[in-house]
C-alpha cells in the first residue's frame, strides 16, 4: 500500500519540506479557502504564514530522551493538530511551546523554537511572561475552587490586565459559555459541568488575550456532546488565534485540523523510547495520501 | 476453549475461623478504646459533679481568683492563662509552620523535603519536659536581654516553646493539604503567566484552606492541652492577667500540682482538679469539633 505513490506528490521527499513549500509560497493569504497553488500539491489548501517555526526540537527528562528532532512550522490563525500514539511525546513537544517543561525538575529541551523572530528556549525569554501570550487548556478541566468570575479574573490580574466585567463577559462570549453562566458569575467553578468547565478554562485561556493557545487533549475527558461544541468553538477561535492541539482522536483531527504533524515512538538500544516526527502535512495530505508508511500504518488503524 | 469443569476444593466452614477470630480482635479493640473514652468522661463528669456540690458553678465561672486554700475557686485566671499562652504559641507557630509548609509543598525541591520534613516531625516528638527546660535555660534570658526585669517563669517564654511545639503539626498538616491540591491545577495557574508566587499563595494556599485551618485549629488545641512545658515556664500562680511577660498558671499546670500530692484524696481542691479536667476536656472537644466542622464544610473534593 504504502508503494502507492500518488501522482501529485511532486518532487518533495520529506514531507516537512513540503510543508515548507506551500507555506512559503502562501505569503499571508487566509487558512483553508484558497485551492489551488502553483508549484504546491493542487488539491492541497493553502496554510498562513508560520508563528512558530521548530527546528531540531528534542527534550530529556533527565537521562531519557523522550522527544527529538522536531522540525516543522506551525501556521498563524490555524489548527495544528499533533497526533499519535500514547507515548510519542505530543503533549512533551506541545510544552515546549509555553515553557512548561521548565516546572519538571530534570528536564531539558534542546534545539531552536522561533515565536515570530524570537528563540522561546533562550534564556533571555522570562517564562511567566511568555506564558501569558501562549495560553493552554489542559487535557482535564482544571478551574481553580473559585467563583467563575474569579476564575476568568485571576488570569488577567496576573497579566496586568484590568479585569473589568465587560473582560470577563468577552472572554465568556467568545469561549460559548456566556449565556449558560450569565446569571450565575458568583457560583463556583465546580458546579458547572465538565464540558462547561474546560469551555470556563478555554475562556480563562481567552482573557488575557493570548496570541497562541496550546491544547492538550482538551475533549478527552468529555463526553462525545461536550466534544461537539468545545471542537465548534476550536473551530471560531482559529479565525482569531492560533491553536496547537493534541489529540489522540484521528476523527477529531480530521475534524477539526489545518495541518496534522504525526509523532510516533522510536525504541532505541538501550530499550529507550523516544519520540520523533514521522510526517507533518495538511490535514487533507495526512489523511489522503500520507507518505510516511508509520503514518499509513496509524491513520488506517493497523498500528496505535 | 473453555477450560475443563474442574470441580473446586470445598472449604471446610473451619478454614473460616482465621476470618472470625482477626475480626473478633479488631472489634475488641475499637471496643475497648471507645469504653475507656467513655469512662474517663464518666469519671471526669461524676467527680467534678461533687465539686460543684460544693462550690456554685457560677462561682467557678465568674470568680477572678483561685486560691483552692482559701476556698476561692474562680477558674478565670486559670482559663485566661491556658488562652493566653495558646494565643502567643499561635502566633509564632501559624507563621513558621505556614511558611515551612509552602516553602516545602511549592519551592524545596524533592531531595530536600524528604529530608526537612521528618527532621520537623522530630520536633512534634520532643518530650516536652525538655521544651520546659529549654524554655527556662534559652528563652527566658534571651528574653530578659529584651525585656530587662523578665521574671523567671513567664507566659511568653511558655507560649514561644508551646509555639515551637506545634509547629511541626500545623506544617506537616498543611503540607499534606497543599500537596493534596491537584497538579492540574498548579499547572492552569502556570498557564495563565503565574509566578510561583502566585501560584503558591493564590491557588494552592486557598485551595487547600480547610486543610490549613483545621491544622491550625488542632495545634491551638493541642496548645491548650500542653502540660509539662508550661508548667515549668510559666510558673505556678494562678495570675488573671493578659501580660504576657508576667508568670501564670495554667489549666494544666494547676493539675500537675494538685496531682503532685499537694490535695489529699476527697478534699475540695483534690475535686477541683476534675472540674478544670473537664472544663478542658470541653475546651479542646470544641475546638476539635469546629475544625471538624471546618474541613467538612469546606473540603473541596478533588477528583
Amino acid at each position: 500500500m504504502t508503494t502507492n505513490v500518488d501522482p501529485e506528490k511532486t518532487a518533495k521527499d520529506s514531507p516537512i519540506e513540503i510543508h515548507l513549500a506551500t507555506g512559503a509560497a502562501d505569503g499571508g493569504a487566509s487558512p483553508p479557502a484558497a485551492g489551488a497553488q502553483p508549484g504546491a500539491t493542487s488539491a492541497e489548501p493553502s496554510l498562513g504564514p508560520p508563528i512558530f517555526r521548530l527546528h531540531d526540537l528534542g527534550v530529556w527528562y533527565g537521562n531519557h530522551h523522550a522527544v527529538k528532532g522536531v522540525t516543522m512550522e506551525v501556521p498563524k490563525n490555524a489548527i495544528t493538530a499533533l497526533i499519535g500514539p500514547s507515548g510519542c511525546g505530543k503533549s512533551t513537544a506541545l510544552r515546549c511551546l509555553n515553557r512548561m517543561n521548565d516546572l519538571i525538575p530534570g528536564a531539558r529541551v534542546e534545539g531552536r523554537v522561533l515565536f515570530g523572530d524570537e528563540d522561546l528556549l533562550s534564556s533571555d525569554v522570562d517564562p511567566v511572561d511568555l506564558r501569558g501570550r501562549i495560553g493552554m487548556v489542559f487535557q482535564k478541566p482544571n478551574p481553580f475552587p473559585k467563583s467563575i468570575k474569579d476564575n476568568l479574573e485571576f488570569g488577567m490580574k496576573v497579566n496586568g490586565i484590568k479585569p473589568t466585567a465587560e473582560r470577563v463577559e468577552q472572554a465568556l462570549v467568545d469561549a460559548a459559555l456566556w449565556d449558560e453562566v450569565k446569571d450565575r458569575l458568583k457560583a463556583e467553578a465546580f458546579s458547572l459541568s465538565g464540558g462547561q468547565q474546560q469551555r470556563l478554562c478555554i475562556a480563562r485561556a481567552i482573557a488575557v488575550e493570548p496570541e497562541v493557545i496550546l491544547m492538550d487533549e482538551p475533549c478527552s475527558a468529555l463526553d462525545p456532546i461536550a466534544t461537539l461544541a468545545i471542537e465548534d468553538l476550536m473551530k471560531k477561535l482559529a479565525e482569531r488565534y492560533t491553536l496547537v492541539v493534541v489529540t489522540h482522536n484521528m476523527q477529531q483531527a480530521a475534524r477539526i485540523s489545518d495541518q496534522v504533524a504525526f509523532m510516533t515512538v522510536e525504541g532505541t538500544a538501550e530499550g529507550n523510547r523516544t519520540g520523533v516526527l514521522a510526517e507533518v502535512g495538511t490535514a487533507r495530505q495526512i489523511f489522503s495520501a500520507p507518505k510516511d508508511p508509520r503514518t499509513e500504518a496509524y491513520i488506517t488503524g493497523r498500528v496505535g | 476453549m473453555t477450560p475443563p469443569d474442574r470441580p473446586r476444593a470445598r472449604r471446610s466452614a473451619r478454614g473460616r475461623f482465621g476470618e472470625k477470630a482477626v475480626l473478633l480482635a479488631l472489634a475488641a479493640a475499637a471496643t475497648i478504646s471507645v469504653l475507656v473514652t467513655v469512662g474517663i468522661v464518666v469519671v471526669l463528669v461524676e467527680e467534678g459533679a461533687l465539686f460543684f456540690t460544693d462550690v456554685p458553678i457560677t462561682e467557678f465561672f465568674t470568680g477572678t481568683q483561685w486560691f483552692p486554700l482559701e476556698g476561692k475557686f474562680g477558674v478565670l485566671p486559670l482559663l485566661n492563662a491556658s488562652i493566653v499562652i495558646a494565643l502567643i504559641a499561635a502566633v509564632v507557630a501559624v507563621p513558621l509552620g505556614l511558611g515551612s509548609a509552602i516553602y516545602l509543598s511549592e519551592y524545596a525541591p524533592e531531595r530536600l523535603r524528604r529530608v526537612v520534613k521528618p527532621i520537623l516531625e522530630i520536633l512534634a516528638g520532643m518530650p516536652t519536659i525538655v521544651l520546659g527546660f529549654f524554655a527556662l535555660d534559652a528563652v527566658t534570658p534571651a528574653l530578659q536581654m529584651v525585656f530587662p526585669g523578665l521574671g523567671l517563669y513567664n507566659a511568653l517564654a511558655a507560649g514561644i516553646v508551646v509555639g515551637l511545639l506545634i509547629t511541626p503539626l500545623i506544617s506537616s498538616l498543611s503540607e499534606d493539604a497543599m500537596r493534596a491540591v491537584p497538579n492540574s491545577m498548579r499547572e492552569g495557574a502556570f498557564g495563565l503567566g503565574a509566578t510561583r508566587r502566585v501560584v503558591s499563595l493564590r491557588v494552592v494556599v486557598p485551595a487547600a484552606l480547610s486543610g490549613i485551618v483545621a491544622s491550625i485549629v488542632l495545634a491551638i488545641s493541642r496548645a491548650i492541652g500542653e502540660t509539662m512545658a508550661v508548667t515549668l515556664a510559666a510558673g505556678t500562680i494562678p495570675n488573671l492577667s493578659w501580660n504576657p511577660l508576667e508568670g501564670m498558671q495554667t489549666i494544666t499546670a494547676y493539675i500537675v500540682q494538685v496531682s503532685k500530692g499537694e490535695a489529699t484524696r476527697g478534699s475540695l481542691q483534690y475535686d477541683s482538679i476534675f472540674a478544670v479536667g473537664l472544663l478542658l476536656f470541653v475546651v479542646t472537644l470544641v475546638i476539635n469539633i469546629i475544625a471538624v466542622r471546618i474541613v467538612r464544610k469546606y473540603r473541596t473534593v478533588y477528583q
